[in-house]
C-alpha cells in the first residue's frame, strides 16, 4: 500500500478516536491537556485521562507487534532533547493545545484560535528545521 | 476539561472506553508515521527534501473529525455526560501566539509533539522518557507562572 494511503488511514483512525471522545464524553481529544490532567493529579480527570494515555501506549505496542516496525529515536544530544521537551511542554501549556487539540479537534470545529495556532506552530517548526538542517 | 462528566451509574463502561479511544489514537499515530521523528522532521523540512506524507495524516484526521463532530454536536449531550465541553475563548492573544511559536520550535528540534512522545514510551527508549519528563517540567514551569 502506498505511504500516503497508509497515512490517510492512520489519520482517519485518529479522527475516529477524536470523534468518539466527543460522542462519549463531550471532550476534546487534546493530548497535552490529558497529560496535564494526569501529572497535576486532577481529582476528577486523573483516571480517565490516564486510561486514555495508557491506551495510546498499548495501541502503539499493538501496531509495532503486528507490523514489526519500531521507530528508533533520532540521534541527538541530551541538551537538545531536554530543551525540546521543555519547549513543547511550556509552549503547549501557554498556547492551550498541541497538534491534536488545536490541529485535529480545533480545526475540525472551525475554531479560529486553533487554525491560527496550527499555522503558527507549523511555521515555527518549519523555520526550526530549516535552521537546524540547512544553516547549522 | 474541568469537570468529569462520567456518570457512575454507567458502571465501568465509560472508563473502559477511554482506554479504547486511547488505543485507537495511539494506533493511528503509529500507523500514520507520526511516531517516526525522521518522518515528522522531513515533513517540516519544507525547504529541503520535503516529505508530504503527514499532510495526509492531518487530512484523514481532520476529515473524519469534521464529519464526526458535525453529527455528534447536533445531539443535546454526549452519551455519558451532561454537556459538550468545548473551549469558549475566541481571542487570539499573546499566550496563544507565543505558546505556539515555542511549541513549534521544540517540535522542530526533536520531532516529537505530545501525542507521539507518549505513544513512543511503548518502545522503552530512554530518550523518549527524558523528553517526556522535560515536557512535563515545561508544563509545570508555565503553570507556576500562572500562579
Amino acid at each position: 500500500m502506498h505511504d500516503y494511503l497508509i497515512a490517510l488511514i492512520g489519520g482517519a483512525i485518529i479522527g475516529l478516536s477524536a470523534s468518539l471522545m466527543m460522542l462519549f464524553y463531550g471532550r476534546i481529544a487534546g493530548i497535552s491537556g490529558l497529560i496535564w490532567n494526569v501529572v497535576q493529579n486532577s481529582r476528577s480527570n486523573f483516571s480517565s485521562s490516564g486510561l486514555f494515555l495508557s491506551g495510546m501506549v498499548l495501541g502503539t505496542l499493538c501496531v509495532a507487534y503486528i507490523t514489526g516496525i519500531e521507530p528508533i529515536p533520532i540521534d541527538s544530544n541530551i541538551f537538545i532533547i531536554v530543551l525540546a521537551g521543555l519547549l513543547v511542554g511550556y509552549g503547549t501549556k501557554l498556547g492551550s493545545g498541541c497538534t491534536s487539540g488545536h490541529g485535529i479537534c480545533g480545526i475540525s470545529r472551525f475554531s479560529t484560535r486553533s487554525i491560527v495556532a496550527t499555522c503558527i506552530f507549523m511555521a515555527s517548526g518549519i523555520v526550526t528545521v530549516y535552521f537546524m538542517r540547512h544553516l547549522l | 476539561m474541568t469537570k468529569n462528566m462520567t456518570n457512575k451509574s454507567y458502571g465501568l463502561r465509560p472508563l473502559f472506553c477511554y482506554l479504547i479511544c486511547g488505543v485507537l489514537f495511539g494506533a493511528g499515530l503509529s500507523i500514520s508515521g507520526m511516531t517516526d521523528q525522521n518522518k515528522v522532521l522531513d515533513f517540516l523540512d519544507l525547504f529541503g527534501q520535503w516529505d508530504p506524507t503527514l499532510m495526509f495524516v492531518m487530512g484523514g484526521g481532520v476529515g473524519i473529525t469534521i464529519i464526526g463532530y458535525r453529527f455528534i454536536l447536533k445531539r443535546p449531550m454526549p452519551l455519558w455526560g451532561n454537556r459538550f465541553m468545548l473551549p469558549i475563548s475566541t481571542v487570539i492573544d499573546k499566550n496563544l501566539v507565543l505558546g505556539s511559536i515555542l511549541f513549534g520550535i521544540g517540535w522542530g528540534l526533536y520531532g516529537y509533539c505530545p501525542g507521539p512522545a507518549i505513544a513512543s514510551l511503548a518502545h522503552l527508549h530512554w530518550e523518549t522518557f527524558l523528553f517526556a519528563g522535560a515536557m512535563v517540567l515545561g508544563m509545570f514551569l508555565r503553570s507556576k507562572q500562572e500562579g
